[in-house]
């Protein structure tokens, strides 16, 4: 067993080791042991019921492991004061499918909410918080032209905007991981390419991710390693240079009908 | 032309500008249609006599309804925080009565607001709920402490905080139209400026979002409902001292208030609210009643067109979405199109 307190604090951006988490007398985690490395993308894939929000909502301090140590970026996470709140002063960032924005709200202030630039009587810094906003927009997630602004309300973008705003956020707050849960949902083709292009430029801005989607060759074109989630355990974990997109679906049918053929023994 | 292009671009983004057009327009009509009333300056003296306490109570339910939230429970708390003033002003030495019963009226205020905020917030009882059950509570407690008794505030004519609050010193301006637009001002700032007021957008617009990035909406609503607690007292202070007299029942504007937020371009939904748009809307809910009895068509009359004139700009601030010119017009440009291409 390593200790992981010996490890470099700087090869992780994320360590779960050894985490449980029970629902009363239900268990709906068994031993995860889950590191992601800086500059990797780790799909997490799995059923509906496999475990992958419940891993979600501990690493975003919506309720605490029952059992396990948490890492973020070599610094251990103290449960008692993990919440929504200092996970992102802890570094972790998440994009959801559908509540990262304020539909009617102006992008600037998307940008901000929750941590605004204030002076110290609360006064939001507008002429700031703008350009930043439009830095963000312009830089990290290449927004041109299509008459898009700070100024813009979130009504206005397409869902594949809308989650670029969110990477674009995430990244500019010096996330060590970005959480990507189900960000691809309800879009059309088009625009989960955006959204691709977006999850790219996390990894080119060395940053950590984990990725969460249904679709497979969604996970399979932007994550580094797979990791297959069954009913609260790690199955496996496969690294990309390992299998194509074929034998990984091959190898999740095989899996899910092994997992039957023990059921039924 | 460019000049008048990005004139009209600026106005019709202006805050309140549409309704206060909407004011003007009224003001027009009602000088044609009774000109030996509203030719003379008396009437609009009136309007910024007797319109303030509304509008003060009507600008912090625009925060609230931004919020997503209601405040039925203000009346009770403008009579709760008069009764405050008046047991104040007769109970302590004259030379501090007024000051003593003005932070007795915000503190009953912020009280009752901070118990709505608590059910609201903390035990989740829907904000129509609670404060409906609010306002018949305070209401009691109000005409039960003062006996149902009406008051008078002994020599208040004389008395430096009247002057200050009510007085008319530059040429008969009421004071409390000026402390009005001055409050105007201020939440403005509060909720287009300030963390609080994005807050208020945000959980407005969808508490979920609000919460996962880090808004804590919980205290957040607690002290939103405070404010309105404390902004219906001030006008509850307003409306007492201007008359000099506390009444058990006075305070009767819910429904013109939440009418002059809703003319104002303020929607139900939560998330966007306009502060200036309230405070014309107020004047023009305000004007309506007594400028249509003024043109001296039949009394039965009155509420028809009161009720018209409402239904009309709430039709047209639907219509346009955000309640402002740019809007209607690229909208009557859109169904243009729309049927061409059909």
């Amino acid at each position: 067993m390593s200790n992981p307190l010996h490890d470099s604090p700087d090869q992780y951006a994320l360590r779960m080791v050894n985490i449980d988490k029970y629902f009363g007398l239900v268990r709906a985690l068994t031993k995860i042991n889950l590191d992601v490395s800086r500059n990797e993308i780790v799909g997490l894939i799995g059923d509906n019921g496999a475990g992958k929000s419940t891993i979600v909502k501990i690493l975003t301090g919506v309720f605490p492991p029952s059992n396990g140590e948490l890492y973020i970026a070599g610094r251990k996470v103290d449960f008692r004061h993990y919440n929504v709140q200092s996970a992102h002063r802890h570094g972790i960032e998440t994009v959801y499918q559908d509540k990262s924005l304020g539909e009617k709200q102006v992008l600037w202030r998307n940008f901000f909410i929750g941590r605004q630039i204030v002076n110290r009587f609360g006064f939001i810094d507008v002429k700031r918080e703008k350009a930043i906003a439009s830095e963000i927009m312009l830089k990290t997630i290449g927004f041109r032209g299509k008459g898009i602004t700070v100024e813009s309300t979130v009504s206005q973008l397409s869902g594949g905007e809308r989650q670029g705003i969110a990477i674009g956020r995430a990244m500019y707050f010096e996330a060590d991981l970005i959480i990507l849960d189900e960000p691809t949902v309800a879009l059309s083709l088009k625009e989960v390419a955006k959204v691709i292009n977006f999850v790219h430029k996390i990894k080119e801005a060395g940053k950590a991710s984990i990725y969460i989607s249904h679709s497979l060759p969604d996970v399979y074109e932007v994550c580094d390693r797979f990791v297959v989630l069954d009913r609260g355990e790690i199955g496996a974990s496969i690294s990309k240079k390992e299998i194509t997109l074929k034998e990984l679906d091959d190898f999740l049918l095989e899996y899910a009908h092994g997992r039957k053929d023990k059921a039924q023994q | 032309m460019n000049f008048l292009k990005s004139a009209y671009r600026f106005l019709g983004r202006l805050e309140g500008f549409a309704i206060a057009t909407v004011l003007l327009v009224l003001y027009l009509v009602l000088i044609v249609a009774a000109p030996a009333v509203f030719t003379r300056p008396m009437i609009y003296f009136s309007f910024l006599e007797t319109v303030p306490p509304t509008l003060i109570a009507a600008l912090g339910l625009t925060l609230v309804i931004t919020a997503g939230e209601i405040d039925l429970s203000f009346p009770a708390v403008v009579s709760l925080s008069g009764f405050a003033l008046a047991w104040g002003w007769k109970t302590f030495d004259p030379a501090y009565c007024a000051v003593i019963g003005i932070i007795l009226a915000l503190a009953a205020g912020a009280l009752v607001g901070y118990i709505n905020g608590l059910m609201v917030a903390r035990i989740g009882v829907p904000s129509i709920m609670a404060t409906l059950a609010a306002n018949f509570f305070w209401y009691g407690i109000s005409i039960l402490l003062a006996g149902g008794l009406q008051q008078t505030l002994r020599g208040s004519e004389e008395n430096f905080v009247h002057e200050l609050l009510v007085g008319r010193p530059f040429g008969g301006i009421p004071l409390q139209a000026l402390w009005s637009l001055v409050l105007a001002v201020f939440l403005w700032f509060i909720l287009n400026r300030h963390k609080f007021g994005e807050s208020v957008m945000f959980i407005g617009d969808n508490a979920n979002v609000a919460r996962v990035m880090g808004v804590n909406v919980e205290a957040t609503r607690i002290r939103l409902f405070t404010l309105h607690g404390m902004i219906a007292a001030f006008s509850g202070i307003v409306l007492t001292l201007n008359i000099g007299v506390f009444y058990p029942n006075q305070g009767n504007y819910l429904l013109p208030a939440m009418a002059s937020v809703f003319v104002g371009g303020t929607s139900i939904d939560g998330g966007a609210g306009s502060i200036f748009g309230t405070f014309f809307g107020s004047y023009v809910i305000g004007s309506l009643e007594a400028g249509v009895v003024a043109t001296t068509i039949s009394g039965y009359w009155v509420q028809v067109v009161e009720g018209g004139v409402m239904a009309a700009v709430v039709v047209l601030n639907a219509a346009t979405g955000k309640g402002d010119f740019a809007s209607l017009f690229s909208r009557f440009r859109q169904v243009g199109r729309g049927s061409r291409e059909t």
